[in-house]
């Protein structure tokens, strides 16, 4: 032992982290498979390596937290040698924390409480712990989010402190500070000086805030150096000195995981200390150039079966490629470089044959698009290193053909952009990806520069439709003949086949999903391949153009009037509209780890092509195994972002005085009513509905005539909020797979809010449903009253009205979100929709309308009939 | 039923502890080495309410405050008279959960109101004849027959055969009930399990936040045996630190032991309470017929020697001790200055079965 630690040991208190299900996968598996008895053995353990208090924490989608935190402290009660130490019982779910108090007969810690709900909730936590009789960790977190600088952290604690001690007489030696470790290092340069910001807020805390402690969660500090131990070690070593200087007296370390403050490197000890005290700009720098000497040493090797490293060199790199395995690859790559005539060879050879495995059994079906994804990161970084020395040599790589893929013009969304780009890297094309948001013009001038074999064009809204219509006629235009491909969520063969195809004469290929990619480029690729699938695609866009020609609306469709006079309706003068708790905007900020509650999972699954309901896919015979993986590969990527607040999540909401007029519904700005804040245009069903009405959003809301007060809501969330830059940070390393899943989990995260925020308003900011209970299952099945339309979506399928919801949020200047041209959000993770809470309302499709409506609907929105038609375009027949 | 509310104290803890900076206290003893001298049987248990009840109370002994409340005053009375300052109601198992021996769950709160009246009637007596020393009566909330942090099945460590909630129910119950009676403190003792106590103290909390007033809680833990330990393992000093949020007017030991052996914990207590330190042991180890055999005279003078050595504010018996042991108690610590709580050192101070401070 070196003299710091004994120093630190004497002020400092290790608080033990193995047995938290959010921190220790292991420890996560033997909870999850009931291994209680093994659990236990962890935490005794810890123990016996001197963790002076140990943290518990069973935050776990999977899991009954309370039932699990129950169980293991009623267990470890009756191990003497583990409940000798204090526990810190650890949730970010409040009935976890009281499960838990309920159990421990000694003097627990709470980790944690925080001003985040405002003070009501606040002080009536605080209340409860001093009843149980604990003390509690205290998070610098407030309404207005989590606290980064100097003077944020010290305000929030301070008011914190004054609440506590005064408002209930919380004992001032009880009371834990976290005032928020976050990583530095990172790249972003408003990171920089975190550390400095928690160490000076420290010393400012402990000394003007008396008796009372601070703690932290070390781990974060060093999260931009993972896999690389040597260099977090060092880095935790440095922080914790000039921490616990400054006064932290508590934290959550693992001790293995801390480097001995006078055996660091001088040269990485200097480096560390640049970085920490954030002594100069170029201090991330210099560090990363330097981590890559420290590494090796440190480093974890799973305890798998490493048989295979037995293998020849070029076996090891297809099995490595096959199992998604980057342990190894570069000594292995480099070791077939050696042995190799030219480093291309390389390539060409072994990395090749392992990716023809790869594509082979992924078109086989006994591979999955995850798997797939994670063997393309293996792939770039063999090639990585390859080459700066096939530059060296001068050497052309020889690609199956050039692709430029791009988002349209207007639309942000890319993942599934992403996805066809990393496949097709797996089987060699060399792809230029131009990102999201690209004007038609950039599209076809590189493609022109850069003599591109072929052109992707990706989009997810239907205003998209169009965009690639719009690039379709340019490529006509300028003598393009390469072949166009066309994907995205709302793209089709139909639309292809009657919107695209007929404005360019060189093949127009709809491919509808990921792993079709390979298999049309192959054949738009060789020479002898194109002619017969060229025809043979002709004739069948021509069959659908046919078919299409000749639909007949299943249900005769009748004029507007008529579809008017069949109108939904209800006795306005018996029914009476809830009247809002709150009325006018607010704005919502949540933390991410509330928001994981109302994850629906099932189309996380659908995202990486693999189909089935969750969590019945987990048991599925075929794909359950990878869903398993991948669901696991989530739940740690969704803790990272949790705890490392590497996404941010940010919504707004307002309830207004409304009433219809017509299918319009005018929104006031007061309860007056006589000031119109905005007027939304809906449109109504205009098919023949023998049986049901013919729906418009509007009827939900009491006419105007009838006098009755009613309501509606809006809202605009995102859970994407640094998304975009996370995701290239993934992508930069090489990594797709986790700059993908990204993507994937913030979509997740921003639905989820958006049924967080609609429970809200429900229960409280309307407060037509206070008391409403639901599970996460109920939620997703709708289980509840009102409904939240999407413009844009089935029932409301015209994108500019988001800019009404827009304009009445105020939503740009409180959330930061945009609208593009286009009326795609950005960030991508976002919703924005309607509230009704009329207890009929229901979802439905408009589908087609006619010219009639389309007339009225041009004269409402105050449009030309062609302004009209190009926005209803996938409405009109 | 005489009442004396406008002579007594509103505020009991202000007062007590006024009194406790010039004196030791006397606490009473046993109240069921008492009813033992009254040879009560079967008929006798049952009174004349309970002629009918549908299984054997004898041995109910809180039972007696509906059943016999003149017995139970009358020994209230002779603990008063042998110098006691402050008398326990006979409430020790009066909750929900322990009367669900006898199938008496539903009488639990009248108990509590009905032993507390008793006990306050004879306090207010005495006070009444020597106004000068005032006398309180503590409402005892007892330890249950159960325990929520140990398993009543080997075989299954987890397994508890009462929650936190169900004794929460129960003490508040009968919380209401002491306060409704008239009691001038709450007395959590006998406490083998403290999660049993921090239920308790966290019903109690619950009720006096409920009814709008505070009411001095006096702690008293069992170290079982020559371990040092709570029955549910906790050193006396850990087990301080797990009830110290109650902000007690006195935390100390009682039962279990006699005063020779329970001297080190009471010791240990009193180096770290911030409060008055109480102590009650028992009149000896019992011998091989069950009794207990110290005489006054002997427990006297380990008393004597604890305040001396400024140990202790409190000083009573528990089980096999009589008015005779609390007379010669109190006779012996006549005169001796009251130990002084420590001040609070602000440090964080946590536990599980031992103490952590920081």
């Amino acid at each position: 032992m070196s003299q710091t630690t004994q120093q630190a040991s004497a002020t400092f208190i290790n608080v033990g982290e193995r047995t938290n299900v959010t921190g220790s996968a292991m420890f996560k598996r033997l909870i999850l498979e009931d291994d209680y008895e093994k659990a236990l053995d962890v935490a005794r353990q810890q123990v016996e390596n001197g963790a002076q208090i140990i943290d518990i924490n069973m935050d776990e989608a999977m899991l009954d937290s309370e039932a699990a935190m129950t169980r293991f402290l009623n267990l470890i009660a009756s191990e003497p040698d583990i409940s000798r130490v204090p526990i810190m019982i650890d949730s970010s779910k409040w009935s976890v924390i009281e499960a838990g108090l309920k159990c421990v007969q000694g003097k627990a810690i709470v980790n944690s409480i925080s001003l985040k709900e405002g003070e009501e909730s606040f002080l009536k936590q605080a209340k409860l712990i001093k009843r149980y009789g604990a003390a509690t960790v205290v998070m610098a977190f407030d309404e207005t989010g989590q606290a980064d600088t100097q003077a944020r952290k010290f305000e929030i604690c301070k008011r914190s402190y004054e609440l506590l001690t005064e408002k209930v007489d919380f004992p001032p030696e009880d009371i834990i500070f976290d005032p928020n470790i976050f990583a530095v290092a990172t790249g972003i340069e408003e990171h920089n000086n975190y550390a400095v910001d928690f160490i000076e807020a420290t010393r400012q805390i402990r000394s003007e805030l008396p008796h009372c402690h601070v703690s932290g969660g070390l781990s974060n500090i060093s999260f931009s150096f993972r896999g690389n131990n040597p260099v977090r070690e060092a880095m935790h070593s440095v922080f914790l000195y000039y921490a616990i200087k400054a006064g932290m007296d508590m934290g959550i370390v693992n001790a293995g995981q801390l480097a001995v403050y006078d055996d660091i490197p001088a040269e990485l000890k200097d480096a560390v200390e640049d970085v920490i005290l954030n002594r100069n700009p170029e201090a991330t720098d210099t560090l990363l150039s330097l981590a890559p000497k420290y590494q090796g040493d440190g480093k974890v090797v799973a305890k798998e079966n490493l048989e295979w490293r037995e293998f020849p060199v070029n076996k090891r790199l297809e099995y490595a490629l096959v199992k998604g395995i980057t342990d190894f690859i570069i000594e292995d790559t480099e070791e077939a470089r050696l042995n190799a005539e030219k480093p291309l060879h390389v390539i060409e050879g072994p990395l090749m044959d392992g990716m023809n495995v790869v594509g082979d059994l992924f078109g086989e079906g006994k591979m999955f698009l995850p798997q797939v994804v994670k063997s393309a990161r293996v792939m770039k970084k063999a090639v990585a290193h390859l080459e700066p020395f096939i530059e060296l040599e001068k050497d052309q790589s020889s690609s199956n053909g050039k692709i430029l893929l791009a988002t349209v013009k207007g639309d942000v969304h890319d993942i599934g952009k992403n996805i066809v780009g990393v496949v097709l890297q797996c089987n060699n094309y060399e792809i230029i990806d131009l990102g999201v948001m690209v004007p038609a013009a950039k599209i076809l001038q590189v493609a022109k520069d850069e003599k591109v074999e072929m052109i992707g064009l990706s989009g997810l809204i239907t205003p998209s439709l169009d965009e690639m219509v719009h690039v379709a006629k340019e490529m006509q235009r300028l003598d393009f003949s390469v072949p166009l491909l066309i994907g995205g969520a709302t793209t089709s063969k139909a639309h292809t086949a009657v919107k695209i195809e007929q404005n360019y004469d060189s093949p127009v290929v709809y491919v509808p999903n990921a792993s079709r990619a390979v298999g049309v480029c192959q054949k738009l690729i060789s020479d002898e391949l194109r002619p017969e699938y060229v025809a043979q695609l002709d004739k069948e866009y021509a069959t659908v153009r046919d078919q299409h020609a000749r639909k007949k609306p299943r249900s005769k469709p009748i004029t507007l009037a008529q579809a008017r006079e069949n109108a939904f309706s209800c006795d306005w003068q018996v029914y009476q509209p809830p009247k809002p708790a709150t009325l006018g905007v607010s704005t919502i900020e949540v933390g991410l780890e509330e928001l994981i509650d109302y994850i629906d999972w099932t189309p996380f699954f659908l995202t990486w092509s693999l189909a089935g309901k969750y969590p019945r896919i987990l048991e599925d015979e075929v794909v359950g195994e990878e869903a398993q993986k991948l669901f696991a590969d989530a739940t740690q990527m969704l803790e990272q972002l949790v705890k490392e607040k590497q996404l941010g999540a940010k919504g707004v909401v307002g309830i207004f005085p409304a009433n219809r007029v017509n299918d319009d519904i005018e929104i006031y700005t007061d309860e007056s009513r006589s000031d119109i804040a905005g007027v939304a245009h809906h449109l109504r069903q205009q098919t023949d509905k023998p049986k049901g009405f013919n729906y418009c959003l509007s009827d939900y809301i009491a006419p105007k005539q009838s006098k009755r007060p009613d309501y509606i809501g809006a809202f605009a969330v995102t859970a994407g909020i640094g998304e975009d830059e996370l995701a290239a940070s993934f992508i930069d390393n090489g990594d797709d797979y986790n700059g993908i899943m990204v993507k994937a989990l913030a979509d997740r995260l921003a639905e989820a809010f958006a049924e967080y925020l609609h429970e809200k308003v429900r229960k409280d900011i309307w407060g037509f449903a206070t008391d409403e209970d639901l599970s996460n299952d109920d939620l997703i099945r709708e289980k509840y009253q009102g409904i939240r339309p999407a413009p844009g979506y089935a029932a409301c399928p015209e994108h500019t009205e988001k800019q009404l919801i827009w304009d009445l949020l105020d939503a740009e200047s409180r959330t930061g979100m945009k609208l593009t041209e286009s009326y795609a959000m950005w960030p991508g993770a976002a919703v924005s929709g309607w509230y009704f809470s009329h207890p009929d309302a229901r979802y439905f499709a408009v589908a087609q309308i006619q010219q009639d409506q389309l007339e009225d609907y041009a004269s409402r929105k105050g449009w030309s009939l062609a302004e009209a038609q190009k926005w209803l375009g996938p409405n009109l027949s | 039923m005489t009442t004396t509310v406008a002579k007594l104290p509103t505020n009991s803890k202000q007062s007590v502890s006024e009194i406790a900076k010039d004196r030791i206290l006397i606490l009473d003893g046993a109240m069921g080495t008492m009813i033992q001298r009254y040879k009560l049987e079967e008929d006798d248990y049952r009174g004349e309410r309970f002629v009918d009840w549908h299984c054997d109370v004898k041995g109910n002994n809180d039972l007696l405050v509906l059943s016999q409340p003149k017995i139970i005053y009358d020994i209230h009375c002779e603990y008063l008279d042998a110098g006691a300052d402050i008398i326990e109601t006979n409430t020790f198992n009066a909750t929900t959960i322990s009367m669900a021996d006898y199938d008496m769950q539903s009488l639990a709160k009248e108990i509590n109101i009905a032993a507390t009246k008793l006990a306050r009637e004879a306090a207010d007596k005495f006070t009444l004849e020597t106004p000068d020393k005032p006398r309180f009566v503590a409402g005892v909330l007892g330890p249950t027959n159960r325990t929520a942090s140990i398993s009543p099945d080997v075989n299954d460590p987890g397994k508890r055969n009462v929650s936190f909630d169900e004794l929460v129910e129960a003490y508040s119950e009968a919380t209401h009930g002491l306060i409704e009676g008239g009691a001038d403190f709450i007395l959590i003792e006998t406490i083998f399990d403290t999660l049993n106590a921090k239920a308790a103290a966290f019903a109690v909390d619950s009720v006096f936040d409920e009814l709008n007033l505070t009411l001095p809680v006096m702690i008293s833990g069992t170290i079982t045996d020559a371990s040092g330990r709570t029955l549910s393992g906790q050193t006396a000093e850990a087990f301080y630190y797990s009830l110290r949020h109650t902000n007690p007017l006195s935390f100390g030991l009682n039962c279990a032991l006699g005063p020779d052996l329970l001297r080190q914990y009471v010791e240990e207590i009193s180096n770290q309470a911030e409060c008055l330190v109480s102590a009650h042991p028992n009149a000896g180890l019992p011998n091989e017929f069950g009794e207990y055999d110290m005489e006054g005279d002997e427990m006297a003078i380990h008393i004597k020697e604890w305040a001396e050595s400024g140990l202790v504010n409190i000083v009573g018996g528990c089980c096999g001790s009589s008015p005779e042991h609390i007379q010669a108690i109190a006779n012996a610590v006549q005169g001796i200055k009251p130990r002084k709580p420590i001040e609070s050192n602000f440090k964080l101070r946590l536990s599980g079965l031992e103490p952590f401070v920081h």
